[in-house]
């Protein structure tokens, strides 16, 4: 039978393909660094990730510089129910009308390396909408819009660190990495610990996305260990009967480079 | 040993601004304000070229060296200091923050704006200090141990209304960026 999908775009000579970016991720991850590289450990996402093709002239080249940290390091910005409204953590909530898509709980726990929880701390979430659209004019996915989804929430994590959100499942979606690139649905993450150096933004991924392996901004973490670190775990019992699926994922915060991987993080991890 | 193993980091992408961006989030004191100064400066790449969509961060103390404690970092108290700010950069990679200098949390110490830049393309966040300039600046024993053309990047120029510095990601004046004890 004949049919309409389109062709997809024509790309500028040169442009890498698919295959081009899984062999430089093999590449990497078959040279990746070890623990008695001076610079690993210090970012335990390689910043210097040729793959994905924005990194390569915005990452240091020099090793981290080693420091102390001192007193208005060790402490963090403080927030409050000023700053965040209680509705915000609800992204499903923020306009008139329902959205689209697959309504979905995702809970979990902020705590340092040593367990202890982030207490009273900010989070912020954003996201693209179930069909893979984010509401920013520079977006050009030619996916709707939801007019009844902005994709952006806030909470404050409670006394023990926990956090939670109700939100719709995000679509995966094209970017011009390289030919027919796609993200893998997730969710960006922007957390306070309890202290400055903790700091952090990151990415939620979900369970069984088959664009995982293909992403060079998910693989430029290569060891099995930090890659499931960015991956929810489905759970049943976070699931809200007739109403929601539900996902967990615990947060650790990471303040000291010298701490964890020395103890932790030897050679050896992926065996 | 008994550590947690981290989360990892990644890019904050090229819509940050979506979950970043709120209202007055340069602005640590209203603009114009007793004491207020502009810090400001320009955000570049490895070829020197603009960095468009960076995000700036800065803790700091108040002007009397204290740790703020108070809520607002997102809603400002009418005369409130939260210390913390966050500006995104425009199209010529420019940033800027109205404040007031830090000072020194004990005696000695030298001030300085705590920093962290995210980036699209940039796959970790990145740690940096913003030094005010001066005599306890020049005797920093961190400053000290590093060569004059690295500690040059991490120490602000006096300018008319403020403090100007920029942040080269990569290259010949790349930034020193921090790692933590």
């Amino acid at each position: 039978m004949q049919n309409d999908i389109p062709k997809g775009a024509s790309y500028p000579p040169g442009t890498p393909t698919q295959a081009d970016i899984d062999a430089e991720i093999a590449d990497i991850r078959a040279n990746r660094p070890t623990s008695s590289d001076p610079n690993w450990g210090a970012h335990r996402t390689l910043v210097d990730y040729p793959p994905y093709r924005s990194s390569i002239l915005r990452h240091p080249s020099a090793n981290l510089e080693l420091v102390d940290p001192e007193t208005i390091e060790l402490h963090s910005p403080a927030f409050g129910h000023r700053d965040v409204h209680w509705t915000e953590y609800d992204l499903t909530q923020m306009v008139n009308g329902e959205p689209q898509g697959e309504r979905i709980v995702v809970t979990g726990r902020v705590v340092d390396a040593d367990g202890r929880p982030a207490r009273n701390q900010l989070i912020e979430i954003w996201q693209a909408n179930a069909g893979g659209r984010y509401r920013q004019k520079k977006e050009r996915h030619p996916a709707p819009l939801d007019p009844n989804f902005n994709g952006v929430g806030r909470t404050l994590t409670d006394d023990e660190g926990n956090y939670t959100f109700v939100t719709i499942k995000p679509g995966p979606y094209p970017w011009p990495n390289h030919q027919n690139a796609w993200r893998p649905a997730h969710i960006h993450f922007s957390v306070f610990g309890n202290q400055f150096t903790e700091r952090m933004v990151t990415q939620m991924y979900f369970p069984g996305d088959p664009l995982m392996p293909l992403d060079p901004i998910f693989q430029s973490i290569t060891s099995e260990k930090g890659q499931k670190s960015l991956i929810a775990d489905y759970d049943h019992d976070v699931s809200v009967p007739d109403w929601a699926l539900g996902y967990r994922w615990d947060i650790v915060l990471n303040g000291s480079n010298r701490t964890w991987f020395e103890s932790i993080d030897g050679p050896e991890e992926e065996h | 040993m008994g550590k947690l193993y981290p989360t990892a980091d990644q890019t904050v992408g090229p819509y940050y601004a979506i979950g970043m961006e709120y209202e007055g989030s340069e602005e640590l004191v209203p603009h114009g304000s007793v004491g207020s100064i502009t810090l400001s400066g320009y955000v570049y790449d490895g070829k020197g070229n603009p960095v468009p969509d960076a995000v700036l961060e800065i803790w700091q103390t108040d002007a009397e060296g204290n740790v703020p404690q108070e809520s607002g970092g997102i809603k400002r108290k009418a005369g409130g200091f939260s210390g913390f700010g966050r500006s995104g950069s425009d199209d010529e990679g420019y940033y800027q923050f109205t404040t007031v200098l830090p000072a020194p949390t004990e005696d000695g110490k030298a001030p300085f704006f705590a920093v962290i830049v995210f980036a699209r393309g940039l796959l970790a966040r990145l740690h940096t200090r913003i030094y005010v300039p001066g005599a306890a600046t020049d005797a920093d024993p961190f400053l000290q141990r590093l060569s004059p053309e690295r500690r040059a990047t991490l120490v602000a120029t006096e300018v008319p209304g403020g403090l100007r510095h920029d942040i080269h990601l990569q290259g010949e004046k790349e930034t020193v960026f921090l790692a933590f004890n």
